[in-house]
């Protein structure tokens, strides 16, 4: 064995690959409490003093301190760059300066230039030159898009999709880089690249093939990039330190690399924790500077920074990269991968004032130890910061070394790999259902051809036959898009490094998504169990709606309502298998809206549930707002009613009671919070329920926060699948965020 | 078959833990600070079955976790006390905690059994003293006085509550007389709860007048300073 490796258990993992067998050895479960946790120290602190004034210094100048214009981004272009270099421990910047954004044109040249110029700069003629030879992916993307994949887009029936900027959602199994060394992964890539070359030469294996002999280039490179920061990361890391660095290194150099929507880290704590519990038994490392290590590492992933156009952040709220960090869970065998450092990377939010990234995903389980969950919910209550995924329900399908890409994605680690799809806007489908395939908005025909609805009240069977034509109808019309994106992504926009870090065969998911489950569901309720008249313009296109009587809302724990939502994502899915996908990716769904459920209301009519046009439809998964009327359990019991095998690329669920509903006393919060995460993970036959974002605070500090803005720099809220700064969203969001229901007993 | 004003399906403050809680309809006390005036009238709500709420129930067990349950409040509980009584057979036949939140304003052989048969008793002791209690409720302190007494002679745990409201309980005085009521009384905690305005709006939408206009809420200092006398 390597000498660095010594006083690890060997096994499976020092001859082949295997990150999972080295951690299921290694690792010391953690049953305890947090009694154990250092503080912050001095330079730590004044480390992140120097951050906190260079991001208060960005935000002064619109969300964008600096933008390297003369570069393009990748893992050589730049020279090492430092915060502070001689109090920092674990280093590594994107670009030369901290907080200076680098342009990274491989995914579109039109979002660089037009997001340099939002900010003031304009890209620099050698860039430009450059990518006059080069095709773009997005470049790529619209050679081949048909009339009617541009029409989908233009109108908003499918948006967000990642056509012009990077598709991200890959994990990199940066874990591997600290663990081997770079020399072992070229070694093991050269063995891979050998074996394909006996195999025929058909378009997957050339495709593959080619794939994997950039993989091994870029290895290369991201040695060498290490090396200018003076580490060898050639060989594997010999303590706490280097892992975390090497581990670091590699994740930068994914980052450098690609502009992905969401860049996620992984499931990293519980690998390094075994590191440090070696350092500590050694006697080399005090648990001071285990979490000094720890809180360095996370002040880097909170400096990493993409550019991108003001229009992305409409979409997509608050600059967020999803460095999705996932904390927790249980193994296979029944012990619990909670580990000390599963509290010391939580234990950030405290040492480093609470703060939107890394998107800190705790993996909830049933059987987590007690005191883990206690800690978890008093992290919750106090900073707003965490997320919950249920591991009981995502275990058995990815095993336990799975992590979280974005909010809500689970693959597992180095082995599967997503194709993004963004989403459907399915409200505006029913919309388009009912006017004939033509846009409510625009008159213009996108779907196919039918009569407008008949006159007089809505009848629900027609309406859902009518539906479900439609639905056929984008699923073909969406799979076949995203076909033609991931080609091209493909092609002219690789992920190098984050695919050398997964094994050279991956098993592909192609995620696709819907918007507005709540509004449709609600609306066909409408339809059925009300009276639904729909009003015509002098186009003679349906653009209102006359609603009389009561009807069931989804939200409420009403079977009538929640089986109709349930049917949707069933529905949909269903569709969506019946269309090959390219390279042969398994299809999932996400119910997930990111902050697009603002977008997504503004490009939308008046909806027969009585919702007016351009209102913001409800988050992700979540019920509309004001619309349940049976209190919290009720609404997270309709959110678990959905099938995660239908929905297997996630169901996201924000959830915001106020303190004093939560409880009478910290104490009781914390207890009350278990309960409620407890309940709402159970998996009974009935409910299988898979996110929820938690927010324990009070309207009048949004409000407050929205008037004094300079009084909140560290106030963070979940939203859908994520976290922000809650005084980075725009006025328009954070009204919607006041907007949704707060649950608040009387 | 009983009249249920709502149904709020978490409540973590009436009670242990995680809660579903269900205001009944009807109260036969008015009081001055009452958040819920339109749980008064003995004719309202939905009428809903023992074995409905049961079912309803068992929906949220999941969530009620060790400790939580369902709790009765109203409204007065006591008005209809067999229908709770049937509804608690009910929830514990299906293993779930069950609360009383009653302010005693009225008892009778009904009301005991229902005391008897529930896990938690959380008594509003709406004040002290005779005189006081008619002026802030309207009604008299006797069946408060023999609910006291029975649960004396029954040990039952009991979660003793005041609110806090200026010119009517909001002294160390009261306070201290509230103790001396629950003296031999199994106690297992006492909340005294401060007067919020939060319900002023039902009382004018069903246009009572609303007799506490201009009353303060206590601050937390005076809060804290009377809790400290119950600690």
């Amino acid at each position: 064995m390597d000498h660095r490796w010594n006083g690890f258990l060997g096994g499976a993992w020092t001859e082949r690959i295997d990150v999972r067998d080295f951690i299921q050895r290694n690792y010391t479960p953690y049953e305890g409490g947090a009694g154990f946790l250092a503080g912050a120290t001095a330079r730590t602190k004044a480390l992140n003093e120097k951050y906190l004034a260079l991001r208060e210094q960005e935000l002064q100048k619109g969300g964008v301190l600096d933008i390297d214009t003369e570069h393009v981004s990748s893992l050589l272009n730049y020279g090492p760059g430092y915060l502070d270099k001689d109090n920092e421990l674990i280093v590594g910047l994107q670009t030369e300066k901290p907080l200076c954004r680098s342009v990274n044109p491989f995914g579109g040249m039109r979002m660089v230039l037009s997001a340099c110029r939002a900010y003031g700069y304009e890209l620099s003629d050698t860039v430009k030159e450059e990518f006059k030879y080069r095709t773009t992916h997005n470049d790529g993307v619209f050679r081949v898009y048909t009339e009617q994949m541009r029409k989908a887009r233009h109108t908003g029936i499918i948006t967000g999709l990642p056509d012009a900027y990077g598709r991200g959602r890959i994990i990199g199994d940066y874990r591997r880089v600290a663990l081997y060394g770079t020399d072992a992964l070229i070694e093991w890539k050269k063995r891979d690249f050998a074996a394909l070359g006996k195999k025929p030469m058909d378009d997957e294996n050339i495709r593959l093939m080619e794939e994997v002999s950039r993989q091994i280039d870029f290895l290369g490179r991201l040695c060498k990039m290490a090396e200018m920061y003076g580490c060898d990361i050639s060989h594997p890391a010999a303590n706490a330190r280097e892992a975390i660095q090497w581990t670091y290194f590699a994740y930068l150099a994914a980052i450098k690399e690609q502009n992905g929507a969401a860049m996620s880290l992984g499931r990293v704590s519980t690998f390094l924790d075994i590191y440090i519990e070696r350092d500590l038994r050694a006697g080399t490392l005090t648990e001071e500077e285990a979490q000094e290590l720890m809180d360095q590492f996370v002040l880097k992933l909170r400096m990493s920074r993409q550019l991108r156009t003001p229009e992305y952040n409409e979409l997509f709220a608050g600059d967020p990269n999803w460095v999705t960090e996932s904390v927790g869970g249980m193994g296979e065998d029944g012990r619990t991968l909670v580990t000390k450092n599963s509290y010391r990377v939580l234990n950030t939010l405290y040492t480093l004032l609470p703060a939107p990234e890394p998107n800190l995903t705790v993996l909830w389980s049933e059987k987590l130890p007690e005191p883990f969950k206690r800690f978890c919910a008093k992290v919750s209550i106090d900073t707003d910061s965490i997320q919950y995924e249920n591991d009981d329900l995502m275990r058995p399908r990815f095993g336990d070394d799975y992590a979280i890409a974005c909010c809500v994605s689970a693959a597992r680690i180095g082995k599967e790999m997503q194709f993004f799809g963004a989403r459907c806007n399915f409200a505006k489908l029913l919309l388009l259902a009912l006017n004939g395939g033509r846009d409510e908005k625009s008159g213009d025909q996108v779907g196919p051809e039918e009569p407008v609805i008949g006159s007089g009240p809505l009848d629900y069977a027609e309406v859902k036959a009518r539906f479900d034509r439609y639905v056929s109808w984008i699923a073909d019309l969406y799979v076949n898009t995203m076909n033609v994106i991931h080609y091209m992504h493909d092609k002219y926009a690789y992920e190098k490094i984050q695919m050398a870090l997964h094994d050279t065969n991956v098993h592909r998911y192609m995620s696709f998504g819907m918007a507005g489950l709540s509004v449709t569901a609600d609306s066909l309720s409408a339809i059925q169990y009300a009276r639904v008249t729909p009003l015509f313009d002098e186009r003679g296109l349906v653009t209102d709606f006359q609603v009389e009587g009561e009807f069931p809302c989804y939200g409420n724990d009403d079977d009538r309502a929640d089986d109709i939502a349930k049917a949707l994502c069933h529905d949909f899915i269903t569709e969506l298998r019946k269309h090959k996908t390219y390279r042969n990716a398994e299809h999932t769904l996400s119910i997930l809206t990111i902050t697009s459920n603002v977008v997504y209301g503004k490009k939308t009519g008046n909806t027969p549930d009585g919702r007016r046009a351009g209102e913001p439809f409800a988050p992700g998964a979540n019920p509309m707002h004001g619309r349940e009327k049976s209190g919290a359990l009720a609404s997270l019991n309709s959110v678990s009613k959905l099938s995660y095998d239908d929905c297997r690329d996630g169901i996201s669920n924000t959830f915001t009671v106020t303190p004093g509903t939560l409880g009478a006393d910290e104490g009781e919060r914390v207890q009350n919070l278990v309960s409620l995460l407890d309940g709402y993970f159970a998996l009974d036959g009935t409910h299988a329920a898979h996110h929820l974002n938690v927010n324990v605070l009070n309207r009048a500090t949004l409000e407050d926060a929205m008037e004094h803005p300079e009084n909140y720099p560290n106030l963070t809220i979940r939203v859908s699948g994520y976290a922000v700064n809650f005084v980075r969203l725009s006025r328009a969001q954070q009204l919607e965020v006041l907007s949704r229901t707060f649950h608040d007993a009387m | 078959m009983g009249r249920v004003h709502s149904i709020e399906t978490m409540g973590a403050l009436d009670g242990p833990g995680l809660r579903m809680v269900v205001f009944l309809q009807g109260c036969p006390l008015r009081c001055r600070y009452c958040h819920n005036p339109d749980t008064w009238a003995a004719q309202g709500g939905e009428e809903r079955s023992a074995a409905e709420l049961a079912a309803r129930a068992a929906r949220y067990k999941r969530f009620f976790g060790r400790e939580g349950g369902v709790t009765f409040s109203g409204g007065e509980p006591l008005m209809q006390a067999e229908f709770v009584l049937e509804c608690v057979q009910a929830l514990h036949g299906a293993g779930i905690h069950c609360a009383l939140d009653t302010g005693a304003g009225l008892w009778n052989e009904a009301a005991a059994r229902l005391f008897d048969a529930v896990d938690l008793v959380i008594l509003d002791v709406k004040h002290s003293d005779p005189a006081e209690f008619r002026r802030l409720t309207g009604g008299d302190i006797g069946t408060l006085d023999q609910a006291l007494a029975h649960l004396r002679a029954t040990q039952k745990p009991v979660w003793a509550r005041q609110v806090i409201v200026e010119g009517y309980t909001q002294s160390a005085e009261q306070v201290c007389a509230l103790k001396e009521k629950l003296a031999g009384i199994h106690v297992a905690k006492i909340e005294l709860l401060p007067y919020h305005t939060l319900g002023v709006h039902k009382w004018k939408a069903l246009g009572i007048p609303y007799a506490l206009e201009g009353v303060k809420p206590p601050s937390a200092e005076e809060m804290a300073a009377l809790n400290a006398l119950v600690r």
